[in-house]
């Protein structure tokens, strides 16, 4: 019997293995698994289709990871319940199988909201998976004009890999501007106007009314848009029903304590199916983001195996590029705003009460870890160098006993 | 493990350790011909604070690297010895690594693609950390503090 | 800069090798390179260039040299280009010309018109690297009388010494005059190495009264810096009398020197002038430095060996009779090329006379008159090298004292602008991010290394002459011939020509 089982086998799974074995080197780990792939980077299945990567570059860990690791991958298994008080999860085989320790790490699915006539397009994608990305690799011709509906970071990640094996995108989205998730208003207006100058056609505020065709539809505004492939990216849904069924806490997303630990006993979550409790923002959120999964996933492992760990810094933060443009933006865009623009700069720090709230650099993303940190450990403002910190992130910025400590010591 | 820690109180900001470090990782044997006219791109930053502070700022190589746990590639890890290390291969610059690190000591390479960092310099052919070598006042020293 | 004056030295950059990296603009106080932006490539203002050398050791590449300047007056052997330009400044200035570090003139330098005898055949040389070959000297009052107490134990009536584990000591230079690092790194290797350091006339930082048991503290005209903890903490006095730089005239450090840290040891006020004065106003016969003496003795209960410092003069075999019947212990003696943080050019130049010269008639002239073990010797301004010393000691010296060379072992490279206060080098500047550049800890261990080497080099020398004490080598002129000397030298040094037998 496995003494610790994992339903996953991404990123929160893989991190959660590594603690384990930081404290337990003999415990038997089982890592349960829907995709039959080796455990690769999800985020990278775009880099795939942009040509920046390939599968064995993808790879998340090393080749003789599972074994230097003593961790069996059962791949292409679907789990479908937990039986907290027996303490065995059942597969969509019927088999059952029995857990000490128990991580929920089953990230999101996409979800598709429904929309008239869809089911008449049969080149419809989603974009989630590595077996999505292999199959549009395979699909999308260079005669193709392609759909994307979503102007999500899934969506535009999506375009950039694709806008260059196809002869045309369009995106198409509800929300009258891109990546509402990550950049403020005049920010996605940066970024749009980029991406248009790459030849991408954009139609913000606007959504399918009703897919009239295999390779039609019109859109509430009445505009009618052809396409041969069809890419949705509205958006995702964590996958939190294991853990609801069987009676856990669940709110848009698992519910967990600090140490990641659900509300049923010795079951614990982690990555884009558990809630984080954003400091940023003083709130519970999902925080689908790659790091933020990593951390969940080693705080869990670390308790699994009888330590005692907590995660208690969750903030939204993201670092993307789409055709060379980077982006690195982090927390909430509220209180005071310092700005900075230019031809090649956009910068904007929010602060409020004494700290930084978030902030977004578009362009010039050089050491902006040093303005994440002052999220992450909610810095009071007062104790650096603010006027300094807002022209660039230096650590001249912070007391000389801070600097001590981080650079004249082991860290 | 030995790593480099430095002394601001003996920095002089004189930079040096940037060109070093930058000739270090050029591959090449002549420091002229490998830097001259060219904007270099070090993995060690000297800042130039007020009333006279300066210190050289790389890579920490951290107990619990935050870098190590955000890359979405795979692409950075840490050897047995507790050295960060980055395979360029697997990193598609994707930069969560810059947005994590609180130090600013990992950044976008010379033409912005892939992430760069100190590696101690166990990459080139310098033995010893190239920037410990050629600081003139001992601001910079590889040593082991634990 | 003097438009009658063409720069002296030029800076020459290698435009092959330039990389543009602009260290030598960011280490340049100053301030003879740019970048010009214009041009894009480092252009340099020679007019400014003290010579120091910093820019050419740190350029990466080494694209940079300073070289002598070709320009030049009509060829006049009497009328030099220095002559010449030192005219045209002070017309220009109506001032004195200041200069710093030790005369430069072309005077002869005997030690290197002395050779040194080898052991063959007759006498066996000592290997040092199999044989003990001590280096240990003792300094103070040798002398001592014969006295028992009641039950008829004898007393004991030694002096204080000072142990030495190598007849090198680091000679005045002051707290102002050289930076806060340097004095670290004086004291630290004094300490390391087992010898002294002396505080000169500055006082003593109060972060330094760790190093108390290697400092010698000095006691010189204008009193900077001393009180009862001072005199208790270090392990010698020395009184000031002259510096051989600039004998007959006083130290003066200008206001710009002095910080709140300098004014706060020297117990001045800031930013004001330190004017030592030429004279000890209260020293004007030997009588009152016997009473000067005899009071800081007094005032440290005796435990303190008491030296007297003079500069090399006309008639210091005289004066050094006077000191050693003055209760001093050890006397010193500055010869005319010891360096300065600032002397009048005229002065440093022209007064003074050879320390080889001195050394010899004042070893004689106390040995004719049989105090010689009243007081130890020790000499400085000049010592270059191991070589030097052990030339020293056979001429009679007990130690020596050397400045110029702990300086250059710490970086200075000569330029002779002290006085300036923008040493490049971290070392005669009180300007903080000047100071900086110069870590004690490298600065410590190159002392050390320095002074380690000569001491083997001492012993390599002592063994190869069959002697195996600083004791034993300590005024035995038999050891030593001079070449190209007249009669009247030789007599002075007390030595033989060269090719003269026994």
């Amino acid at each position: 019997m496995a003494k610790y089982v994992i339903i996953g086998n991404s990123t929160a799974a893989v991190n959660c293995v590594e603690a384990i074995r930081s404290l337990d080197k003999e415990g038997d780990i089982l890592l349960l698994s829907d995709e039959s792939h080796f455990t690769y980077g999800r985020p990278l299945i775009s880099y795939l289709l942009y040509g920046k990567t390939d599968f064995e570059h993808m790879k998340y860990r090393p080749d003789d990871w599972y074994t230097a690791n003593n961790a069996q991958l059962k791949a292409g298994v679907k789990a479908v319940k937990i039986d907290p008080k027996k303490k065995k999860v059942e597969l969509s085989t019927g088999e059952k199988i029995p857990y000490e320790k128990l991580l929920v790490a089953t990230g999101s699915r996409p979800f598709v909201p429904p929309m008239s006539g869809l089911e008449r397009v049969k080149d419809q994608y989603s974009f989630m998976t590595l077996d999505d990305a292999l199959k549009i690799e395979k699909d999308f011709k260079k005669e193709d004009d392609a759909l994307i509906i979503g102007a999500g970071l899934i969506g535009l990640k999506c375009l950039e890999g694709i806008l260059g094996r196809v002869k045309a995108v369009t995106v198409v989205d509800m929300a009258n501007r891109i990546l509402p998730s990550i950049l403020d208003e005049e920010g996605s207006a940066v970024v749009q106007k980029y991406l248009e100058g790459k030849g991408v056609k954009f139609f913000l505020g606007d959504s399918a009314a009703e897919f009239t065709g295999e390779h039609a539809v019109t859109m509430k505004s009445g505009k009618k848009l052809t396409f041969d492939k069809l890419v949705l990216a509205v958006g995702v849904r964590p996958n939190v029903e294991f853990v609801q069924e069987a009676g856990g806490a669940c709110n848009r997303g698992i519910v967990t304590d600090e140490g990641q630990r659900t509300t049923l006993p010795d079951v614990y979550a982690a990555g884009d199916c558990a809630l984080s409790h954003d400091i940023a923002a003083d709130t519970d959120r999902i925080l689908a983001l790659l790091p933020n999964a990593a951390f969940q996933g080693r705080t869990a492992g670390l308790n699994m195996a009888g330590g005692s760990a907590v995660f208690d810094k969750a903030v939204p933060m993201n670092a993307m590029g789409l055709f060379d443009l980077h982006m690195i933006t982090a927390g909430v865009y509220e209180g005071e705003c310092y700005e900075e623009k230019g031809d090649s700069k956009y910068k904007k720090l929010f602060f409020a009460n004494d700290r930084l709230k978030g902030f977004i650099l578009i362009g010039d993303v050089a050491r902006a870890g040093i303005y994440t940190s002052l999220l992450r450990n909610q810095t009071p403002l007062s104790e650096v160098d603010f006027a300094m910190l807002e022209k660039s992130p230096a650590l001249a910025a912070f007391p000389p006993a801070y600097r001590k400590e981080k650079l004249t010591q082991k860290v | 493990m030995k790593r480099i820690y430095v002394n601001e109180q003996w920095c002089l900001g004189c930079h040096l350790c940037e060109y070093e470090c930058a000739f270090a990782n050029s591959g090449m044997t002549d420091m002229a011909k490998a830097l001259k006219g060219k904007e270099i791109h070090p993995n060690i930053r000297v800042e130039d604070g007020t009333d006279g502070i300066h210190f050289a700022v790389n890579c920490r190589h951290c107990s619990d690297p935050i870098c190590v746990r955000s890359c979405i590639a795979g692409a950075l890890s840490r050897t047995e010895d507790g050295m960060v290390q980055i395979d360029k291969s697997k990193c598609v610059g994707c930069f969560t690594c810059v947005l994590v690190c609180p130090y600013g000591a990992i950044m976008p390479d010379a033409d912005g693609h892939a992430a760069q960092k100190c590696e101690l310099c166990t990459r080139n052919l310098c033995g010893e950390p190239n920037c410990v070598k050629h600081c003139p006042n001992r601001a910079i020293v590889y040593e082991d503090r634990g | 800069m003097d438009m009658f004056i063409y720069p002296e030295y030029e800076v020459v950059r290698n435009p092959d090798l330039c990389i543009g990296c602009r260290v030598c603009e960011r280490q340049c106080a100053n301030e003879v390179h740019h970048y010009d932006f214009d041009l894009k490539k480092m252009v340099a203002d020679s007019t400014k260039c003290v010579n120091c050398h910093r820019c050419v050791c740190l350029c990466p590449t080494h694209a940079l040299k300073i070289v002598k300047s070709q320009d030049t007056y009509k060829t006049n052997a009497n009328w030099e280009n220095q002559t010449i330009n030192e005219v045209y400044r002070q017309a220009a200035t109506g001032g004195v010309l200041l200069s710093s570090m030790g005369n430069p003139k072309p005077f002869p330098i005997y030690w290197d018109k002395i050779l040194l005898n080898a052991s063959q055949v007759t006498n066996p040389p000592i290997d040092p690297l199999r044989e003990p070959m001590e280096t240990t000297v003792y300094l103070g009052r040798q002398k001592c009388e014969v006295v028992r107490d009641g039950s008829g134990k004898l007393k004991n009536t030694l002096a204080p010494q000072l142990k030495l584990n190598m007849p090198i000591m680091f000679s005045a230079m002051s707290y102002g005059s050289i930076s806060y690092n340097a004095h670290e790194a004086l004291a630290r290797a004094a300490t390391e190495l087992g010898t002294y350091y002396n505080t000169g006339e500055g006082g003593l930082h109060k972060d330094f009264y760790q190093y108390g048991p290697n400092t010698i503290v000095q006691v010189a005209s204008g009193r900077f810096g001393v009180f009862k903890d001072y005199l208790d903490t270090g392990a010698a006095i020395e009184i000031k009398m002259g510096q051989g730089a600039k004998p007959g005239i006083g130290g003066h450090l200008p206001g710009k020197k002095i910080s709140a840290d300098v004014s706060a040891t020297r117990m001045i006020p800031q930013g004001v002038d330190a004017i030592s004065p030429a004279p000890h106003h209260d020293i004007y016969s030997i009588e009152d430095l016997r009473q000067l003496i005899y009071s800081l003795k007094e005032s440290t209960a005796y435990k303190k060996p008491v030296i007297v410092k003079v500069a090399a003069v006309h008639n210091v075999a005289a004066i050094a009779s006077g000191i050693a019947r003055s209760g001093a212990d050890i006397i010193a003696i500055d010869g005319f090329r010891g360096g300065t943080g600032a002397a009048p050019t005229r002065i440093r130049d022209n007064v003074g006379i050879p320390i080889e010269l001195a050394l010899a008639s004042v070893d004689s002239r106390l040995r004719e008159e049989g105090i010689r073990d009243n007081v130890s010797i020790v000499v400085g301004g000049s010592i270059r090298s191991s070589a030097d010393v052990v030339k020293a000691i056979a001429l009679g010296a007990d130690a020596c004292y050397i400045a110029t060379a702990a300086v250059l072992a710490m970086g200075c490279h000569l330029c002779r602008t002290c006085n300036v206060g923008k040493c490049n080098w971290g070392i005669a500047t009180q300007v903080p991010e000047l100071v900086k550049r110069l870590n004690p800890d490298v600065a410590a261990e190159r002392l050390v290394n320095l002074v380690t080497a000569w001491n083997h080099e001492i012993q390599e020398i002592m063994g190869g002459m069959g002697i195996n004490s600083i004791e034993a080598l300590r005024g035995n002129r038999l050891m030593l011939r001079g070449v190209g000397l007249n009669e009247t030298e030789l007599k002075i040094l007390g030595i033989r020509h060269a090719g003269e037998s026994l």
